[in-house]
């Protein structure tokens, strides 16, 4: 890599990560809110294992994926809102003015949307293993989780960097965000998916690629080493990466409309 | 007397107008019908579970769950409004115009009920076209409206009294976020009995899971527990009038 | 060859899809070494040209070369010749002032050392050494504006772009920054392209004045020269009794044309006659005075003389520049 390039890089790196860990109030909503709700989810759903064909024996080990996925909505979110202040306090034309280039900038983005969403991990684990949850795939299914916790995280992350080239404003991303609980909740992320009953819902979660985020993930937990389940995971991870990645570089083309 | 009424009206007009005259008026009706339609139809199967026994069925069952969020969260967001009022100043001409102060809650309280009733209503329309069994009878069904509004005057003047406290914007978290805590930490997703460990101990002292319990009673055609439902809402509302006129005596003392 | 560290602007034209043109037709020419003050109301123009000057927004058609760079193709060249400050400082509230200016310097492409050394020299020079560690949050406006400035001066640009610099600065950090401004053109040989919207930082920053309206140049001169075209002084009189101000004006409307004078006065540019020649005309017709000044042309009369408005009353209101 060329050394300017990659010093670039670095600068925007620490920039995005020192930025993120110097702001705890945006931060520890992100880890407390999906823990709140896997543990009402987890106290509420209990009897659901009760129901035949349901893939786990506790409904807090198959909810497990709930927060690793809500943690990836949030990171979105964040990297966006956090990245139009910049445009809409002219510090995104600071930079424009400098030799820096647009890869860099993007790359320095994501940086801060890795570093929380391995702080999230860290966390949703270590409390998930203090409180029982118990990860079939055993010592070496971790980093795997947390790399496609990742990698979707990243994904969600291009599409909250697009969401603010788009529109330049912090406040149009955030009024995004119920959408993005709208992709959750309308998977099979409560209940697997040969038991949503068959009708429209079942449909919607089918056609929903966090469905197969969400099992990929859980299959990890749940089932031990799932080669489809994990094919399908990092298959729709990659690709929502690859493609959330392309459209923020193009956005990020048009934006910096330098000349 | 006519001094409350004519405070009441003025304040209740003003936020009328302000609530149906933006398109984000239904923003709030949004999130009940959201949560609605993913835990109906995403946990209908849940219904089947040994020990679930609910006559109306798993989409009716949610349904009062969602009524009681949406009224709930009608009297959060009268209380973002009311902080929002106070951080612009525009509380204070109500503050200094009113012959009578206590009309000043009398007015948000019913600004809040008429919101409610369509917010309510949206969620109530979305649930028949999601094709909910109703056993009850026209009587059962008052009851439940009953309680509903009951409900929403309780947080309304839960949001009023803290918005008043504080008097910024910044009151919203709040208002919301116990409001939210209560609605989750109630049998959300399967009758009281099915739950278990601390989420059943916690269900059983919240408040709210009498009057869940009821509600869903009365869609079902089977009422009870009434009597205790709305000792318990009426009683929330008793101690949340005291809190708000707290709230707006500390408003009059900071002017 | 030698480039030169000027700006050379042509027929510049800038186009929004909706609204008029916001830059309509600017050409003008700035020396190595000057200082340029670009003066114009809020909406006139001058960030649009700034923008299109620093690259950041390409014009509708016209062309312009900075440093000898064609803003159009040469962008990067452009870019890497010039410092800019815009309007708003544009920091980031979570970095310490030291982490910008390590940032700035490694887009920049400073070595290590180099990166140190620079930004202490740089804070050191606005005055921000001992606020260096603390996070820019906590700075009030006039730090941030001199941070917003040692961050342009990173890489020694030859030429220095300045939107409304002192804008919003309490009377003693815009002076200070005026100062820095004024050191770094006669010390260090920096051009400087400066937009205001205050006459007294024109008149006292700018080797030479444009005045922009809609888009426009209206005017173009050093400010002595500028001045010295509208040539002569208005007088501004104040009757001791509110009642005789009709009569005050009747009798001063004998040497001039009326001008706008604040309440209670009226006042004219005098045509023929001097200050001696009107007090003896007040005191012929028995009016008292309370107030009676001669007023030298200033690059306001300029802006009134050139637009029929004046610069200080069609700044209210406005938000922000096109």
């Amino acid at each position: 890599m060329d050394s300017s390039l990659f010093t670039q890089i670095s600068v925007l790196s620490r920039r995005s990560v020192v930025r993120t860990l110097r702001q705890p109030a945006m931060v520890i909503p992100s880890l407390i809110f999906p823990m709140m709700l896997l543990a009402v989810n987890a106290g509420g759903l209990t009897s659901a294992t009760e129901l035949p064909g349901f893939p786990a024996d506790t409904y807090l080990d198959f909810a497990f994926a709930f927060p690793l996925m809500q943690s990836a909505m949030f990171g979105a979110t964040l990297a966006g809102s956090e990245f139009a202040r910049d445009i809409e306090n002219g510090f995104l034309n600071r930079l424009a003015l400098t030799p820096m280039s647009p890869a860099a900038l993007l790359a320095g983005l994501l940086s801060g949307v890795i570093a929380l969403a391995l702080i999230q991990a860290a966390v949703f684990l270590t409390v998930g293993l203090v409180i029982g949850v118990d990860i079939k795939s055993g010592f070496l299914g971790v980093p795997v989780l947390v790399a496609l916790s990742v990698l979707t995280s990243l994904g969600f992350g291009c599409l909250g960097t697009i969401l603010a080239l788009r529109t330049g404003s912090g406040e149009a991303v955030q009024s995004f965000f119920p959408l993005f609980f709208v992709g959750i909740f309308f998977s099979s992320i409560s209940l697997p998916r040969e038991l949503l009953g068959g009708g429209w819902f079942e449909a919607v979660a089918t056609v929903n690629p966090v469905s197969y985020l969400v099992e990929g993930m859980r299959s990890l937990v749940i089932t031990g080493w799932d080669a489809q389940a994990l094919a399908l995971g990092f298959g729709f991870a990659v690709a929502l990466f690859a493609a959330g990645l392309f459209g923020a570089s193009i956005s990020m083309r048009t934006r910096m409309e330098r000349t | 007397m006519k001094a409350l009424f004519s405070v009441t009206f003025a304040v209740a007009g003003r936020q009328l107008r302000r609530f149906f005259g933006n398109i984000t008026f239904l923003a709030p009706a949004a999130f009940p019908v959201f949560f609605f339609a993913a835990f109906a139809g995403g946990l209908s199967r849940v219904g089947d579970v040994p020990g679930f026994e609910f006559a109306a069925g798993y989409t009716a069952f949610q349904f009062v769950w969602a009524l009681l969020q949406a009224v709930a969260m009608g009297g959060a967001f009268t209380g973002f409004a009311i902080a929002g009022d106070f951080e612009s100043g525009f509380a204070r001409r109500f503050l200094i115009a009113a012959p009578n102060r206590g009309g000043i809650i009398l007015g948000y309280v019913f600004a809040s009920l008429v919101r409610t009733t369509f917010t309510g209503s949206l969620v109530f329309i979305v649930a028949i076209i999601a094709g909910m069994e109703i056993l009850g009878s026209g009587v059962d069904l008052f009851g439940l409206v009953g309680l509903a509004l009951v409900v929403n005057v309780a947080a309304t003047l839960f949001g009023c009294g803290v918005a008043m406290l504080l008097r910024t914007q910044q009151a919203g978290p709040l208002i919301q976020t116990p409001i939210f805590m209560l609605l989750f930490l109630a049998p959300v997703y399967v009758p009281l009995e099915l739950l278990e460990g601390w989420l059943e101990m916690v269900a059983s002292l919240n408040p709210l899971t009498a009057i869940i319990t009821t509600g869903r009673s009365f869609i079902a055609g089977d009422p009870t527990g009434v009597p205790t439902a709305f000792l318990t809402a009426f009683s929330l509302v008793a101690v949340f009038l005291i809190w708000a006129y707290l709230g707006l005596r500390s408003a009059e003392r900071s002017g | 060859m030698e480039r030169s560290y000027g700006i050379e602007v042509e027929n510049l034209v800038r186009e929004f899809k909706k609204g008029p043109r916001a830059v309509d037709g600017v050409s003008l020419s700035v020396s190595p070494g000057e200082v340029y003050g670009f003066l114009g109301p809020n909406g006139a123009g001058k960030s649009t040209i700034v923008l299109m000057l620093t690259t950041l927004l390409p014009p509708t058609s016209g062309t312009a070369r900075v440093a000898g760079f064609d803003i159009v193709k040469e962008g990067s060249g452009v870019r890497a010749s010039i410092g800019a400050a815009l309007q708003e400082a544009a920091l980031d509230p979570f970095l310490t002032g030291r982490e910008h200016m390590n940032l700035q310097a490694s887009l920049h492409g400073l070595a290590r050392k180099e990166r140190k050394v620079r930004g202490d020299e740089l804070l050191e020079r606005v005055g921000l050494s001992e606020a260096a560690a603390r996070r820019v949050r906590g700075y009030s406006g006039g730090m941030k504006r001199r941070l917003d400035l040692a961050l342009a001066l990173v890489h020694r640009p030859k030429i220095l772009f300045l939107d409304e610099p002192t804008t919003g600065l309490d009377p003693q950090s815009r002076s200070a920054l005026w100062d820095e401004v004024a050191h770094l053109a006669r010390e260090d040989g920096v051009t400087v392209f400066l937009t205001t919207q205050y006459l007294e930082e024109a008149d006292m920053l700018a080797d030479r004045v444009g005045i922009i309206d809609e888009g426009r140049i209206v005017a173009e001169d050093t400010p002595e020269a500028l001045k010295a075209e509208i040539g002569r002084p208005s007088v501004e009189a104040t009757p001791a009794d509110f009642g005789k101000l009709d009569a005050v004006s009747k009798v001063l409307g004998r040497f001039g044309e009326a001008v706008p004078a604040s309440s209670g006065s009226a006042a004219v540019r005098l045509e023929h006659g001097d200050l001696a020649t009107v007090v003896r005309a007040l005191d012929a017709e028995g009016i008292e005075m309370a107030n009676l000044q001669l007023n030298s042309p200033t690059l306001d009369d300029v802006f009134l003389e050139k637009t029929g408005r004046s610069l200080e009353g069609s700044s209210d209101g406005e938000e922000s520049d096109g």
